[in-house]
């Protein structure tokens, strides 16, 4: 009994972010909003913006994603559905990578969707365009398993966000790094292939690693 | 029963209290060879040490700044594997000194940066680069806080030490990656007038004075390790009766006095 | 249904923060016993509870299913176990049917699901969403897995709360159904059960605990 795994945990939560639409577009929201600040902050010059665009456009959805894995596991332990799913018969890690398979479905991928949009206004050459879109899809998905261990270790405190914060950003400068150099090479026309691939390879590691390193942390916060 | 009596020592290492008696002992032998050898190595480095030919004497400094940057990864690696020994083998005695690397090694990041900022300001004419391994360096102290944050978050004290080890084990398995990153990030953006490639071969004369300073400062941090332990065992053991015992020796010995 | 020596307790001890919970826990539960946990307030019945689910590891003893550690066959225990503990485990924006058959196992149809719920008094408000209902209703809807559940061990935590008096002898009778058919239950409760063969474990607070 109480076999459910990876699909149920996926689309219990991907209907509980139907449920609550709004509260899930606000990383979106974030994302644009912020993204208009810095043209406001560096100047209209277009030429400026191009050049700072894929550090301002790969900053800014690390930054949503942050925003928005603090409440990853934070409802689950609060209403008792962590500890459910903790004592149930199946491998943890399960039910872990469906939750966060939702994460990155209601946030990375519309992030990853809107991106051109920043581009656009951003001046971001239209070459970049593609690569910025892979870059941002596949980093976004590393972000997701990433916070999500900072989420679990952080889930039981009250001041979670700050923390979690402090926690997580400099687990996360690998995947900043090979992302806007994905495409800083497509900008000055290398091959942005080696980065991306490297870009792949970390979200293989996460994924054989992180739900592991969740799965531990989500024990010990529940059993205190 | 053979392979639990080979086990016992591991046991024992496990007991805070024998923790704390055995290295008392050791503790006065170990204060007076680092002191030797930190005399020995900053009298030497500093005074008996040939100059640079480009630097002068600014270059000096690495008698400390290499050292503390070898120590502050270290550290960390050390701290990693106390968490992991405590999540495992659940030994006590290994979250404490977890949790004692934890300042220990933020200090000795914060020195490495301290001190290659000031080198650097003569050097290269700034206090700060976004050089490749300064950068490291300094995710790194990001790391070390992380670490303490996380510890002190939690009220309980096993579940601060729990999510620190956690952390500190993840971490570890990030340091290489984000290391070579860095080292790959700064190719892709070297600057051409900053070069900092470092003498790849130094001058004997240099160099021996380096050990010294290399092999002190471990020694230091042994030293700061262990006292920075023994005095967490005590604010964890208060209620114990040995430390009752020994808070009441330390007492009547100094109203005799 | 009936399992044979489906639960032994041996000397349980859980240390927090270096101090034991309580004293060292001892008992034996057959098919078709009722075992009522009782304690005073923090004398360790929740920790009790979930130490049984394996939400925590024992810092000492053991908790044997059919004989065998918990540890070691603890998937098959798990899937033979049903837990429900103060907080209902419900999401407040789904509806309670959405809520029962998530939490239900995958074999329950659509009409199973409604079926308990009607059991337990929620008839027509399959479709309300929980954060419309009561916290007894909440209640019920969590305690509607009872019926839905397959398991032989039944862990309930404080059972009771926020339930009316119908709902009680409800839940009674839910209960003396699942002994009956061979099944065990623990609970925590003040509460006189009024279902006889009921035995009662006492938890007591750690000696130590008071002195340090």
């Amino acid at each position: 009994m109480n076999n459910i795994g990876f699909l149920a945990y996926l689309r219990r939560d991907l209907l509980l972010a139907y449920r609550r639409r709004g509260e899930a577009a606000s990383p979106l929201m974030f994302f644009l909003l912020v993204s208009t600040l810095i043209p406001l902050g560096v100047g209209p010059d277009s030429a400026r913006l191009a050049e700072l665009a894929p550090g301002i456009i790969w900053v800014m959805a690390l930054l949503a994603t942050l925003l928005s894995t603090e409440g990853l596991f934070a409802a689950d332990h609060q209403d008792g559905t962590l500890e459910q799913m903790l004592i149930s018969p199946q491998l943890v890690v399960m039910p872990v990578l469906g939750k966060v398979a939702a994460h990155w479905l209601v946030t990375g991928l519309p992030l990853t969707m809107v991106s051109p949009l920043i581009g656009l206004m951003l001046s971001l050459p239209e070459i970049a365009i593609v690569p910025m879109m892979i870059s941002l899809a596949v980093g976004t998905a590393c972000l997701s398993l990433v916070g999500a261990v900072g989420a679990a270790l952080t889930v039981s405190l009250r001041k979670g966000g700050l923390l979690l914060s402090i926690v997580v950003i400099p687990l996360y400068t690998p995947v900043i790094i090979f992302g806007s150099a994905t495409v800083q090479t497509a900008i000055d026309g290398i091959n942005w292939l080696p980065p991306l691939a490297v870009l792949l390879a970390m979200l293989c590691a996460a994924i054989a690693l992180c739900p592991l390193a969740i799965a531990g942390a989500l024990r010990l916060v529940n059993s205190n | 029963m053979a392979s639990s009596k080979g086990w016992t020592w591991f046991y024992r290492l496990g007991s805070p209290r024998w923790f704390y008696e055995t290295t008392g002992r050791w503790l006065p032998w170990l204060g007076a060879v680092t002191l030797l050898l930190i005399s020995i190595g900053l009298v030497w480095g500093l005074g008996f040490a040939p100059q640079d030919a480009k630097q002068g004497n600014s270059f000096r400094i690495i008698y400390l700044h290499v050292p503390v940057s070898f120590l502050a990864l270290a550290g960390y690696y050390l701290m990693a594997i106390a968490g992991a020994i405590g999540l495992v083998w659940r030994m006590k005695l290994s979250y404490v000194v977890m949790k004692s690397a934890a300042p220990i090694g933020a200090a000795l990041t914060f020195l490495a940066l301290f001190t290659g900022a000031i080198w650097g300001k003569p050097t290269w004419g700034t206090y700060w680069v976004w050089d490749a391994r300064i950068t490291s360096m300094l995710i790194l102290l990001f790391l070390y806080l992380g670490v303490l944050a996380l510890q002190y978050a939690f009220h309980s004290q096993e579940a601060g030490s729990k999510a620190g080890a956690i952390l500190a084990l993840v971490g570890t398995i990030n340091i290489p990656i984000i290391y070579k990153s860095v080292d790959w990030w700064y190719t892709l953006h070297q600057p051409a007038t900053i070069k900092l490639t470092s003498a790849p071969s130094m001058h004997p004369d240099m160099f021996q004075p380096l050990l010294v300073m290399i092999a002190a400062l471990y020694c230091f941090y042994a030293l700061a390790l262990i006292l920075f332990t023994r005095a967490e065992i005590l604010r964890r053991e208060r209620d114990a009766t040995w430390v009752r015992d020994l808070a009441l020796q330390a007492e009547s010995s100094r109203e005799n006095e | 249904m009936p399992l044979a020596n489906p639960l032994m307790v041996d000397h349980l001890l859980f240390e927090r923060d270096d101090r034991n919970v309580f004293e060292p826990i001892n008992f034996t539960v057959d098919a078709g016993d009722i075992l009522q946990i009782e304690g005073a307030n923090g004398a360790g019945k929740t920790t009790l509870m979930r130490l049984l689910t394996s939400a925590l590891q024992p810092t000492s003893g053991s908790i044997l299913y059919q004989g065998e550690d918990i540890r070691r066959c603890r998937y098959e225990y798990l899937a033979n176990i049903l837990y429900i503990g103060h907080q209902s485990g419900l999401k407040m924006t789904l509806t309670a049917e959405e809520n029962l058959s998530w939490m239900s196992p995958a074999t329950c149809s659509g009409d199973d699901i409604r079926a308990a719920l009607a059991e337990v008094g929620l008839r027509s408000y399959e479709d309300v969403p929980c954060h419309n209902l009561s916290a007894g209703q909440h209640r019920r809807v969590a305690l509607a897995r009872l019926l839905t559940s397959t398991a032989t061990i039944w862990f309930l935590d404080e059972p009771f709360t926020a339930i009316d008096k119908q709902g009680v002898a409800t839940l009674e009778a839910l209960m003396r159904n699942h002994v009956d058919a061979g099944g065990c239950l623990l609970l925590s409760t003040h509460q006189d059960l009024a279902l006889d063969g009921v035995r009662k474990y006492c938890v007591e607070p750690h000696k130590q605990r008071s002195l340090r």
